[in-house]
């Protein structure tokens, strides 16, 4: 591995190890001192219901009940440890994938298969959660993102309660033009923004070698905001990093660049087959640094888990599942002409007519079958 | 003759392009090992190396900026947009630069970059994987457009387009991507090594063609819909109306000849495409059959195509987009006109 590119593990912040024995750092042990058990096994229990949810989906697209499903399998440390590092006043910009932190925002996970069934484009209210809709559009978001954080900053000048952005975009992300632009808006107008990257090591086949020769957090460095790169499969470094960057932002020194280093365990979406592009060894070497596994490691080894509680999980996991299938598969079409529905905030009378003629052309189905 | 798909025909006119000439090259995303998310460059990178099939950083403006200054090296860039909503990065670089560079410098620089779009509807795909913006390119003075309909155009086109002196988008029908045919793989060659070389294979695909023969009514289609097209004419059959199908191939330039000329024969045209019909592809065909057919007509010219929401949810697809009914509505309209 090139020792300064961008899979090297130079100065990675890690306080469990790949088997979870407990680490030390400086600077970000002491942002989670605070963690103990309850919040601990919480952040296990997050990962272990969006992970069995995140399957159960896969498996409702096989039956053709999803027409696509993207899974977000081995980033459910880098998603739920920067997640629960939010508050309220917050607000995210997620890319498609970031269904573990959509969980802690409170969306229902259920819901957000509506999308990939095909009825809708957004599944939830953005206001109503501090989470922004998926944008599909790769990076197109990072400029929302920093914009809603230029606002947040009007906001805190009236003595408003102070919060701050996360925008999640990947690897191949980091290529786009918008990206690179938001990079700057946020730092020339000092955003209270924290841009978190997921190098999950792939843009559907391309390695991120393809994006960047070097680390991704390198990007931050150009335009002059603080970076850091995190083992992103250590869902306590991820917790801890973030908890800083947010402070960082919300207290008026402006954005950050966190670079969370993991690994798409699954495929880009279930279009998409990897076995054309990676190798069998690499994704073997990732299996053994699962996410999950390193904090029941950890957990275990303090006696913190406990049968009763995996029972408990387990039996939420079921149920979830369980929901998932019952509730995907009693979503019927909607009526024809909620397809015209808010395109526009007022009356378009284009829009209007077209609308009016559909209904009157979908009656005369009727009127015929009536005569005849 | 060979039997392909759609696919595979591009694939093969792609691979025969490159064998012809070496400066003709790929660049996109997932075009290398992966081979496209379509598979359209299948086996290409494997035969042609990184050099000649290129896969680029996740951006479609580098990708397209990048061709500008390629071509003007010398190579011919042949990219790929890997779905219709995600050119629009690139939509600055096409219509600020690309469009107009040989126009700016007097015809001093040429730029030879074809386009491939995966574009229109019917695979139940999420936001952004099903949109038809030709219409936005079309209104480009600079770019020509081009979208096959069958794997025997898709053969042909493609090497016209790479051929071209000219920047070619060069719109595929996904949802046709599958669907096989005969393909005569002689024809285009034997064209483009002729006396008339690019310039004979860039007007050949600008000449739409009568996919069907017929008295009453004239189906204008393209791309997606010729197929459509071709069975709303065979239903109408059974009812005695006698229907024509132009498949235009080209939409820029728009081969008025043949629209106006089939116009004149039924007196009654109807123009089908997935696109909004609002200030679209077929708002142009009826005023050009206005300004030159007026006397012929026995009906207004009538266009079945998308609404004008953004592109719904899947679910909603098989009535957002112009279906058989719908066409054959619009087909009664006409006649009882």
């Amino acid at each position: 591995m090139d020792p300064t590119g961008p899979l090297s593990t130079d100065g990675l912040v890690q306080l469990l190890d790949h088997e979870g024995r407990a680490l030390t750092d400086d600077v970000y042990s002491p942002y989670v001192a605070n963690l103990d058990a309850d919040e601990l096994r919480a952040m296990w229990r997050d990962m272990t219901l969006v992970r069995a949810w995140d399957l159960e989906a896969t498996s409702l697209q096989r039956q053709g009940e999803l027409g696509l499903w993207v899974q977000s399998l081995g980033q459910e440390a880098a998603q739920i440890g920067s997640g629960r590092a939010l508050r309220t006043s917050d607000f995210v910009f997620p890319s498609y994938r970031e269904h573990g932190v959509a969980h802690v925002r409170g969306v229902d996970l259920v819901e957000i298969l509506r999308i990939f069934r095909g009825l809708q484009h957004g599944a939830w209210t953005p206001q109503d959660h501090g989470f922004h809709m998926y944008t599909l559009v790769i990076g197109a978001h990072s400029l929302h993102a920093t914009g809603y954080a230029m606002a947040m900053k009007r906001d805190a000048a009236q003595e408003q309660e102070p919060g701050a952005v996360v925008a999640y975009f990947g690897d191949g992300a980091t290529s786009q033009g918008d990206v690179n632009e938001s990079l700057v808006f946020a730092s020339v107008y000092n955003a209270p923004i924290v841009f978190f990257c997921q190098n999950n090591q792939y843009a559907i086949s391309e390695s991120v070698t393809r994006q960047t020769k070097v680390p991704l957090a390198d990007r931050g460095k150009g335009v002059g905001m603080p970076t850091v790169r995190v083992d992103g499969n250590d869902v306590i470094a991820c917790r801890a990093v973030t908890e800083w960057a947010l402070e960082h932002a919300r207290s008026g020194k402006g954005p950050v660049f966190i670079e969370a280093l993991t690994y798409r365990v699954g495929a880009h979406t279930t279009s998409d087959d990897p076995t054309r592009y990676r190798a069998r060894e690499e994704e073997q070497y990732w299996a053994e640094r699962d996410p999950i596994s390193r904090l029941e490691a950890y957990l275990e080894s303090r006696g913190e888990l406990g049968d009763e509680f995996r029972a408990q999980v387990a039996r939420e996991a079921a149920e979830l599942g369980e929901r998932t299938r019952t509730t995907v598969k009693s979503w019927t079409r909607p009526e024809l002409l909620e397809m015209f529905n808010d395109v526009y905030a007022l009356p378009h009378a284009g829009l209007d007519a077209e609308r009016a003629w559909f209904d009157r052309y979908q009656r005369s189905f009727d009127t015929q079958e009536a005569a005849q | 003759m060979t039997t392909l798909t759609m696919a595979g025909a591009i694939n093969a006119g792609l691979r025969a392009a490159m064998e012809r000439d070496s400066t003709v090259t790929l660049m996109g995303e997932d075009i290398g090992k992966l081979g496209g998310v379509f598979r359209v460059t299948d086996g290409l990178h494997a035969d042609f190396g990184d050099d000649r099939v290129m896969d680029t950083p996740l951006a479609e403006s580098g990708i397209v900026g990048t061709a500008i200054g390629m071509a003007m090296g010398g190579y011919r860039p042949v990219l790929e947009i890997q779905f219709d909503g995600f050119i629009f990065p690139a939509y600055n670089q096409i219509t600020t630069q690309l469009a107009k560079m040989h126009y700016r410098s007097r015809g001093a620089i040429t730029l030879p970059v074809v386009i491939r779009v995966p574009y229109a509807g019917g695979i139940g795909a999420i936001e952004h994987h099903s949109e038809s913006p030709e219409a936005l390119f079309a209104h480009t003075p600079g770019l020509r457009i081009v979208t096959p309909a069958s794997p025997q155009d898709a053969y042909e086109m493609i090497q016209q387009s790479i051929a071209s002196p000219d920047p070619v988008l060069f719109f595929e029908p996904k949802a046709r991507y599958w669907d096989k045919g005969e393909v005569d793989v002689d024809r285009v060659v034997t064209q483009l090594s002729g006396a008339g070389g690019a310039a004979a294979g860039t007007a050949e695909m600008g000449r739409a063609r009568i996919a069907r023969q017929g008295r009453d009514v004239t189906l204008v289609a393209y791309g997606p819909t010729a197929k459509l097209a071709l069975q709303a004419a065979e239903l109408a059959s059974a009812d005695g109306t006698d229907i024509e199908v132009v498949d235009l191939r080209s939409i820029s330039p728009l081969d008025s000849e043949a629209v106006v000329r089939s116009a004149k024969k039924t007196g009654r045209v109807v123009v089908v495409h997935e696109a909004s019909t609002a200030f679209g592809v077929g708002a142009e065909i009826s005023a050009r059959v206005m300004e030159q057919a007026f006397f012929h007509l026995h009906a207004p010219v009538l266009r079945v195509g998308g609404f004008a929401t953004p592109y719904p949810g899947a679910t909603f697809e098989h009535e957002f987009l112009p279906n058989i009914d719908r066409v054959l509505d619009a087909v009664d309209r006409v006649m009882k006109h």
